[in-house]
């Protein structure tokens, strides 16, 4: 579904990718993880988009998507969920929701979906009407899942969605994510929290400098001694 | 006797205060999505006014439609316009509607042209670098209007029959008055609910908030831009033609202080604010209004930029500056 090849994406003069290949099959879970600075978020800002890759190519679907504008990219089904929330602080949750379904015309179809996310976050629903800006950060972060849901992606990204949230929250996230590939999303998902990314996931890619160190299905890695030491805290 | 001019200054600063609300709102909306001060907004508004009189003119001077008609056969249907235009209160209500419409619509390209071409090469420039673009704008227009149209006011023609309505306590409020004032809460409300309830308007909220999350959503950022950079200049348009209509006379550097003023009303109300500008654009021209009435009209603009110089001082983010407490 998704292909990635080669891509070098720099920062100025920084390269903060160094030829990131990987591939994204239907239906799957696919976790890129690794260190601060490796280049997860890098990696998803490029294929949403928002970063431009000065060399390689990336395949959605067949289709060349790399250096389209991000809202053409969006168009294609490729949702980014966004480290640190980036909810619209202004807007209300239902608004914000809104925002999410912007490029669908279906009302019907947007009204269903929207009683869908406020089934999966019954928290967002008694919050409805406030402003996105005075919610706690769980809440923030359902509500930028809940957005990207009402895209009804056919690749959702997720940035680190469990920074900075108290474990009972993150188990919840993570429980979303794997009910949101049950039902059919294919899942691209980029944690610091290697032990329960890997333990959702089909497969994994370990990011290291702009380079992927390791790749292979995520009980694998689970096991792997190098991703044990390095990531899980394990001596 | 006094409390007559405080209620005559009121009808006068309400008139004064709605033409700047008009304007500050294109400072305001522009601010809101770039960050960015469009000082060649003030011309959006000069502009504005010779549009709204070179239509005017088209509409009503017998000899442009006599001689239109003798080279355009087609036109010789409206040999009779100007009596149609000006001859009955249906037929100023269309001429008004004409005239304001291709202001707002040419100003508006014009917004657009403006941003595309003096702005957007500038998108991931220093903060300074578009700044200078639009005080270079601004000199440019000004001196286009200056070189080739007049260098000196033109008046504005009479078109409305205008006379005071007596409102009693010896305050009286005028027919045009009465126009700008209704005109420009029509205005102010279809912008307001435009913002709040539909997807486009939702869409510019959202970008003035994150862009790059705007276009995460799939919002297209330099259609929003855009939109904002023709909606702004199109009230400014609306603001001009009623300064020329108000003032009896268009001058290329009659935008500069009402420019200024709107300026600073945005910032009372909070910049990047939309009721905010409203508020501010009202309270400016009451302020303004009632200085003059008191104090003496040389006054004016010195008390309504010592009010600037206080909500600065104590309210820095203005009268409706945000308030929400943003959680991380």
């Amino acid at each position: 579904m998704l292909k990635v090849n080669d891509i070098h994406t720099f920062y100025g003069q920084i390269e903060a990718l160094k030829g990131i290949s990987l591939e994204v099959q239907e239906g799957e879970i696919v976790t890129l993880i690794g260190a601060n600075g490796a280049g997860k978020s890098t990696t998803l800002k490029t294929i949403s988009g928002a970063l431009a890759p000065k060399h390689g190519s990336i395949e959605f679907e067949g289709g060349i998507i790399s250096g389209m504008p991000i809202h053409k990219v969006t168009q294609k089904g490729v949702i980014q969920v966004p480290e640190g929330r980036r909810i619209f602080a202004r807007m209300t949750v239902t608004e914000n929701l809104e925002m999410g379904a912007f490029l669908r015309s279906d009302k019907d179809g947007i009204k269903d979906d929207m009683d869908r996310v406020f089934e999966m976050f019954p928290r967002l629903r008694e919050r409805a009407g406030q402003k996105g800006g005075t919610l706690s950060g769980g809440e923030q972060q359902m509500l930028a899942m809940a957005r990207g849901i009402m895209a009804r992606p056919k690749l959702l990204m997720l940035d680190e969605p469990s920074m900075g949230l108290a474990p009972v929250i993150v188990e919840l996230i993570f429980e979303t994510i794997v009910e949101l590939n049950k039902s059919g999303s294919t899942i691209l998902l980029v944690e610091q929290n290697a032990a329960m990314a890997l333990a959702i996931a089909d497969r994994g890619y370990v990011l290291e400098t702009g380079t992927i160190k390791l790749t292979g299905p995520g009980k694998d890695l689970l096991q792997n001694e190098e991703v044990r030491k390095a990531y899980l805290g394990e001596t | 006797m006094l409390a007559s001019t405080i209620g005559q200054q009121l009808v006068n600063g309400l008139t004064l205060g709605g033409m700047y609300a008009l304007i500050a709102l294109g400072y305001t909306l522009v601010y809101g999505i770039m960050l960015m001060i469009n000082f060649a907004h003030s011309e959006m508004f000069m502009s504005g006014a010779y549009v709204g009189l070179f239509t005017l003119q088209l509409l009503t001077n017998q000899t442009i439609i006599t001689n239109a008609a003798k080279v355009l056969p087609f036109m010789s249907g409206m040999q009779s316009a100007r009596v149609f235009f000006t001859g009955s209160g249906f037929g100023l209500f269309i001429c008004f509607v004409i005239v304001f419409g291709v202001a707002m619509v040419a100003v508006g390209f014009m917004g657009v042209l403006i941003e595309r071409f003096a702005y957007r090469p500038l998108r991931h420039a220093p903060r300074l670098a578009p700044l200078i673009s639009a005080i270079g704008v601004s000199i440019f227009l000004q001196n286009a209007v200056l070189l080739w149209i007049d260098s000196k006011a033109i008046p504005f023609p009479k078109v409305m029959p205008v006379h005071d309505i007596k409102l009693g306590g010896g305050v009286s409020i005028s027919t045009l008055q009465i126009l700008i004032l209704v005109t420009t809460l029509v205005l102010l409300a279809c912008l307001d609910t435009f913002v709040a309830r539909t997807k486009i308007g939702k869409a510019m909220r959202a970008t003035s908030q994150d862009r790059e999350a705007a276009g995460l959503m799939g919002i297209d950022i330099n259609s929003v831009i855009a939109l904002a950079f023709f909606i702004g200049p199109a009230l400014g348009a609306v603001a001009g033609v009623f300064a020329g209509m108000y003032y009896g006379s268009v001058s290329f550097s009659m935008g500069f202080l009402p420019g200024i003023k709107s300026f600073t009303a945005a910032v009372i109300g909070g910049i990047g604010n939309l009721r905010g500008a409203i508020l501010g654009g009202f309270a400016l021209g009451i302020i303004e209004s009632l200085a003059a009435g008191f104090l003496s009209s040389g006054y004016k603009d010195v008390v309504a930029f010592a009010i600037l110089i206080l909500v600065l001082i104590f309210r820095p983010g203005g009268l409706l500056g945000e308030s929400v407490v943003e959680k991380v």
